[in-house]
This record gives C-alpha cells, structure tokens and sequence, in this order.
C-alpha cells in the first residue's frame, strides 16, 4: 500500500536553484554591451540615411549629437532641432557646443565632433545653416549619421 | 557544535531580485553605437580675405544636386546617384597631368590620361552644390558615392604597395599602434587625398 502511494507522488519537483545564476548571467551581459540611454527625443525617431563607410565613435564624450527631423507634435511644421533634451533654433547651437566644451580638457576640444542625426527626408538648408554657425564657433569636425549598408 | 545547526539563507527570492535588475538594465539602455560619415568643415575666413586662387577647370569636377534631388555633372551632364560613383574615380584617377608639390605624373593611376580631365589625385577637386530643399538622403548618398570613390582607389593602391586593403589596414589599426602602420596609412591618404568642397546651398 505504501509503495502504491509513493508512485501517485509523481516527478520530484524542478530545482530552481541555479534560476538566479542565469539571470545574473543575463542581467551582466546587458550591463556590459548596452549604453545608458541619454536624451529623450522630442522629434519623430530619424530615418537615418544608409552608407558604405561608416566610422564608429571610439570617445562618445567628444561628441555632441545634434537632431533633426520632424517634430513629435504636428502643429510644428517643417524640420526642427533638438539639442539635448529640447527643441532649439539655429542660433543656441552655440552655447550648446560651448556648454560642451566646457566639460572637456583644453587639449580636447579640437576633437570635438559634431553628429548630425537626421532624418532622410530633412533639407539640406537646415543642415547648412547649422554648418555655418558651427564655422562661425571653430567646430569643424562634423559627421553625418549613417546606419552601415554591405552590397 | 550549534553552529553547524545554522538554517540555510532562502535564496528563492534571489532570481526576482535578479529580474527585476535585469528589467531596469533592458529598459534604460540602448545597445546602438553610434557612426557616421567624417567631414571637416572650412575654416572662417576673414572678412578681408584675398581671393582664394582659381582652380583649372579640369581639376575640379561639379557636381549639382537640384530640390527635387536631381543630379547634374559639370553643368550638362545629367545622372543618377548610382553613376556618381564611377564618375568620380574616372575622374580622380585619370592623372593627365602633373600633381602638386612637384610630385610629378601620376604613375599609379590607371585612367585614361585624359588632358582635358583631372591632373593629379591631389589636385583633384570634387565640388558639390546643393539646394536648400535637396533631401538629406540624396546629399548623404552622393557624399557616400563619393567616398566610396576613394575607398576603392586607395584599396587598390594599397594592395599594390603593401599587399594589403586600406580598409585592411585601418582594422589593423586597432590592436597594432606602431609608427610605421601610420605611416602607411599616412601615405596612401596622400596619394589619394579626399578633396570635397561643398559650395553653400543656393535658394531658400
């Protein structure tokens, strides 16, 4: 009878025990290979243009991105910036490079690099009035933000 | 002795401490690294600037991109992006003439010598006007036909001096930070300097 019993028992249950190792596992890998995430967009996510060579940044803090595209709210018509967490016009691009520069070391700021995330469909004018300011303030070294493409 | 008898810390409430953690990291992070396409910009110039010298006509190849993205070459010549690319490395490599800096002919180009095109690849001027309506996109993909342009013609230089891909050789760059790496580098930019101007968009 007491055998019988102890069949009915059926499986012992599955050890969860190694459960939290994997995770952590998991939970290290992310740590590692992930960026935090920065700015919140305020402009509708860009279409970024596609292109052959595309350098990687090895030094992200010498970066500062600038966006451009259409605005999330659709009372705002034609393409608008945004620097870190707001929309801007052209003229504070200005103090948003010497804001940055400020965070650097003298010996630095000739590696600043200015990184145009913009949308496929944004025109050209703005990108060029953009330039010009950036001239006018000796940031030169730009980059325009491309997602890589094999063919 | 009692020691021994210790209970055991539950760790069954360990693996949701875990999630929890691994939620927030999923939620907060990106996993993009950003890259783009590097240009430097001119230098302002003074106001009281002398002219800059003029280029001969053949040394400079024009490229004009309209606002409804159509494309333009040396002001007759009308083309598709896809072109451009081969545009461009007939151009830079034609070496019809004597280079700056008296370099000489160009005696690694395989072009066509022909007079009336491009001396030099460092003479070599690609111009690229825009309009202020052109589409970012269009203007990315003749900056990347343009670049590519280059890349093929220093992967191919490089492969003769150094039986190695410039490409090649800026992986290599990574993990080997030696002097005559550089150099190497170095010099295949100076046989194929990337010269592009971008004239300031017209219209408004």
């Amino acid at each position: 009878m007491s055998k019988f019993k102890k069949q009915k028992k059926g499986l012992p249950p599955i050890s969860t025990a190694s459960l939290p190792d994997i995770v952590f596992m998991l939970l290290f890998f992310f740590m590692v290979s992930t960026t935090m995430r920065e700015t919140e967009l305020k402009i509708i996510q860009p279409n970024l243009p596609q292109a052959h060579d595309v350098k990687k940044f090895e030094h992200k803090n010498l970066v500062s991105t600038v966006y451009i595209g259409k605005s999330v709210d659709p009372t705002n018509k034609g393409d608008v910036i945004q620097l870190n967490d707001k929309i801007a016009r052209v003229s504070d691009i200005r103090t948003f490079i010497y804001n940055n520069r400020e965070k650097l070391q003298e010996e630095e700021i000739p590696f600043m690099t200015t990184l145009f995330k913009a949308d496929v469909k944004s025109k050209v004018g703005t990108i060029a009035d953009i330039k010009r300011e950036l001239r006018e303030i000796d940031a030169l070294k730009i980059s325009y933000a491309a997602v890589g493409r094999q063919d | 002795m009692a020691r021994r008898i210790l209970p055991e810390i539950n760790a069954g409430s360990m693996a949701d401490i875990a999630f929890l953690l691994l939620i927030f990291f999923l939620v907060a992070t990106t996993m993009e690294v950003d890259g783009g396409i590097a240009r430097k910009l001119p230098q302002k110039q003074p106001l009281n600037q002398p002219p800059p010298p003029k280029l001969k006509e053949k040394n400079v190849l024009q490229i004009a991109i309209n606002r409804n993205d159509q494309l333009l070459v040396e002001g007759t010549q009308r083309v598709e992006i896809k072109d451009i690319k081969q545009i461009a490395l007939d151009f830079i490599d034609n070496g019809g003439g004597e280079g700056n800096k008296g370099v000489g002919r160009c005696d690694y180009c395989k072009g066509n010598r022909n007079p009336s095109s491009s001396d030099h690849p460092n003479k070599a001027v690609i111009s690229l006007k825009s309009d202020r309506g052109t589409s970012y996109g269009a203007f990315i993909g003749i900056h990347d036909a343009i670049g590519q342009a280059y890349t093929e013609l220093r992967n191919r230089v490089s492969m003769e001096r150094y039986g190695k891909s410039f490409q090649a050789l800026i992986k290599q760059q990574k993990s080997d930070k030696s002097q005559k790496l550089k150099d190497k580098i170095k010099t295949i930019k100076e046989l194929y300097p990337e010269i592009v101007s971008e004239v300031e968009p017209t219209g408004n």
